[in-house]
Formats: structure tokens, sequence, C-alpha cells
């Protein structure tokens, strides 16, 4: 799985031509330790390790500026997406801590099949496994709760997209 | 003038503010929103890092429900997570022969199907292409008296699909604004990210661009969105000495939409705003930057040297 990924993006970004357009366009750039315009060389030359050490891609915010401006229209946002995937199938404690928020979130759309937000947090605190994590939000949540922006889940929608799940899960498993 | 409205789940959560105003709105201009039935989440930007599939699926199921439940109408997304997912969906997926029919596939399980014939319209190009400037000039009743507002795009509105606006120098909102009354302030920052939900995974970092943008958003009345995370990463670390020490409201356009419309506060929900207190509410109330306070005048000289 991680080699096929792999490979679909070396596919996408092949014509890079390494001209950094997409390295001076991002907005996150500064909190990199690999720029874009590297992290397409890895892809390019397969250097998978040294890829999956990389906070690089957990920083995009998918803004797609680099997309936008890539003189050779290649789906650079996208290929980041890609990234965070391929990094997600080796699962380190680094990663897992990294990907916690979009597990949780992709959690509470099965479970509820509308986005939850005050069963979300809780479910992203647990799977940071960070202590300190809720203790951050409080101030924010208390704000929230002043303006009436807490609501309890609702379950109107619950299970609706349980044959979904199931079904895109069995699909991916067996490519 | 009718459309399938997907409010998305931010908009029935911690944004009800723009839900309401965007519907208290559209009523006023005599625009019928039909919620798509059933509708479930799109995904937002966690799908695409878990599931290559479901990140199209997700939005696909909603598009396949609006084709079936709701033929001929076009959708109309006012999140813009919400609103690149499921043009995604018709950019990416069909015409693509093998994707469309995993999708198909994936739906199928549900028993659902997407042909791919539902147009995605986000409210900003409904606004300008569809109901028109002169439309919204004829709903006013009391203008917004020259505020100074900054028009924040957001990205995924402007990026990577150019549709309604020009990507790199937006102006649709600019314009909006200009018609309700409102001065819209030139800046560099209106199609800058937010930091979206790197806010929650890395907030030291998307704290840099929100600083950046509140800063530049300096002297304005308002800031307006027309994006549930831009709003809400804007004006919930107002507090936080990391963006800045910046204090400014940031509000949904339709919420400014609707006050010069006559509508009532309560209808756009104006007190679900964290950046806004009392007095700011009044402020808008009364258009109270029609009236400069004395000494003021130098300082605006100050500001258009």
């Amino acid at each position: 799985m991680t080699r096929e990924i792999l490979e679909e993006l070396r596919g996408e970004i092949g014509a890079c031509m390494q001209c950094g357009t997409c390295t001076a366009s991002c907005p996150n750039g500064f909190a990199m330790d690999i720029t874009p315009r590297q992290m397409w060389r890895m892809v390019q030359f397969g250097m998978l390790d040294r890829i999956l050490e990389s906070r690089t891609f957990w920083m995009c915010s998918s803004c797609y500026m680099c997309t936008l401006r890539c003189p050779r229209g290649l789906k650079l946002t996208r290929a980041m997406g890609a990234l965070k995937r391929l990094a997600r199938q080796r699962g380190t404690w680094k990663i897992r801590k990294n990907s916690a928020f979009y597990d949780a979130f992709m959690e509470n759309v099965e479970k509820y099949g509308r986005v939850q937000e005050t069963s979300l947090m809780p479910g992203y605190f647990l799977k940071s496994r960070d202590p300190l994590l809720p203790l951050h939000y409080l101030p924010l949540g208390v704000r929230m709760m002043r303006a009436g922006k807490l609501h309890a889940p609702s379950s109107a929608q619950k299970g609706r997209l349980k044959e979904l799940f199931a079904k895109v899960r069995e699909m991916e498993e067996e490519s | 003038m009718k459309y399938a409205y997907y409010p998305g789940c931010s908009l029935q959560e911690s944004a009800r503010e723009f839900d309401v105003s965007v519907r208290a709105v559209m009523d006023a201009l005599g625009v019928e929103l039909i919620d798509i039935p059933d509708w479930t989440c799109c995904g937002a930007s966690a799908a695409e890092p878990v599931s290559a599939l479901m990140n199209y699926a997700l939005p696909a199921r909603n598009l396949a429900l609006a084709e079936q439940e709701l033929p001929g109408l076009d959708v109309l997304a006012p999140c813009s997570a919400c609103y690149l997912n499921l043009l995604k969906v018709n950019r990416e997926v069909v015409g693509t022969r093998n994707l469309h029919a995993r999708v198909n596939e994936a739906l199928g399980a549900s028993g659902l199907n997407y042909r791919g014939t539902v147009g995605v319209r986000h409210i900003l190009d409904v606004l300008i292409n569809d109901i028109g400037l002169e439309a919204i000039k004829e709903r006013i009743v009391n203008d917004l008296g020259e505020m100074r507002v900054s028009s924040y795009y957001g990205c995924q509105i402007l990026r990577p699909y150019e549709v309604f606006d020009d990507p790199r120098h937006p102006v649709s909102m600019d314009n909006v604004l200009s018609a309700l009354g409102a001065k819209p302030l030139p800046w560099d920052m209106g199609n800058k990210c937010c930091g979206a939900s790197l806010m929650v995974t890395h907030p030291e970092v998307a704290m840099h661009s929100v600083a950046a943008i509140l800063e530049g958003a300096e002297g304005s009345d308002a800031v307006a969105t027309v994006c549930p995370l831009c709003q809400m990463n804007l004006e919930a670390y107002q507090h936080d000495s990391a963006a800045g020490g910046h204090h400014v409201p940031i509000l949904y356009l339709t919420q400014l939409m609707g006050l010069a419309f006559g509508l009532e506060e309560p209808s756009v929900l104006l007190d679900k705003n964290m950046s806004m207190d009392g007095s700011m509410r009044a402020g808008i109330r009364s258009r109270a930057w029609r009236h400069e306070a004395p000494g003021e005048g130098d300082e605006t000289l100050a500001r258009e040297t």
C-alpha cells in the first residue's frame, strides 16, 4: 500500500522541474524541515524513509497557493494530502499524533453523519494522548459556551454513513 | 430563483449565525433555498489525509441526493471547504472513468448514484452573478454608511479552481460591500491562508497567519468573511497574545447584508460573534464610524498619508 501511494505520487509530480515556486508560495514553509521543492525531489527519487521522517506535509493547510502557481500545473496540495495518507500507513507514535485530529474527525463523521463539535474535540484529546491539550482549549471553550456556540451532539443523522464507510473500507483493502 | 441548499456541519454547530444570516438574506432577496434532504458531512479537510476514496465519496453522496431529490437545481454551499469538496467531485471525479465508477460503487452500498449533473455554487458566486449588485442595492434600507471593511476571502473558494473571481486579486466581496454602502479597504491579506485546521493540529504555526491577517486589518471597523473556519480562526484567538493583540469584529458578509437590509440584530445572530461586544454592536447600530470622535481627524490624516 505504501509503495503504491508513492508510485502514484511519483507519476503525479514527475514533471516537477524544481523551480521552487511552491516553496516561495507556502504560508507555512517556515515551520517545515524540508522545503516543498526538496520534498518533490525526494518523491521523484523514492526516498521513502527520509520522506516519512519529515514534518513538512503535516504543515500543509490546504490553501492551494502552490497548486495555483505551479508553472507545470501539478496538483501539489493533493500530493501533500497523499503524503499524509502515506505516512498514516507507517503509524509511528509521531505520525499518529499528527493525524490524530483527522482520525478523530472521520470517526465522528462515521458515527454521527454530520460533525458534532462537542464530541469531536474530546475524541481528538483522547487520540492525541496529551493530557494537557484539553487545558489549552479551556478558555476558548468557555467563551464559546458564553456565546451559545456549543451544542449537545445531535443524533439526527446517526449511523447514516455506516454502509458508505464499510464499503469504502472494503474497497480500499482490496486494492 | 431556487437552490438546493447545503449548509454543512459547521453551520449547524458553532457557525449558526452564518446559516441563519444566509437564510434571512436569501429570503429578503426572494431566493428560495431547499435543504438537500438527508445531507451528511463533506469530509472537510480531514477525509483527504485518511482516505483517497472517502475524500470524493462523502461530498458525492450529497450531490447524488441533490441530483435525485432536487433535479435541475444548483447546489448552494456557503462554507468554503464544503464548496471545494463538492466542486472537486465535478472537476476530478466526473469525466475520470475509473474513479467515477469507484465512487459510484461506494455510493451504491446505500442505493445512491451520482451522474454528474449538479452545478456547485458558492454564495458569493450566486450573489454577484445570479442575484446581481443592482438587486442587492434595491433591497437596502439602512446602508452601512462608509463602514471600513476588509474583505477576507480565504483560500478554497478562490483556489485551486478559478470559477467566479480572480484568485490573485479577488474583488467579488468588495463589490458586494460597496453596494451595501460600505468602504472596502485595500489590503493584500484577503486571499491569504488563516491556517485552517492547522489551528487545531499545530496552533503555533497557524497563529502566525492569523496574526498577519489581523495586523493587516488594522484600521477596519470589521473584517467580512464567507467561511466558518476562517471566521473562527480570526476571532477565537484575538485574546491570545500570540495573535498580536489586534481586536476587530469578524463578521459574516451575510450578517452585514442583513443589517443593511434593515433586519433586526437577532435575525442575523450578531450576539454569536465572539469578537463582538455590546459597545461594538451599539456602534454598528448607530453606524458610529459616520461620526468621527473629536481629535480623531488627525488620525485619519495620518492613516491616509
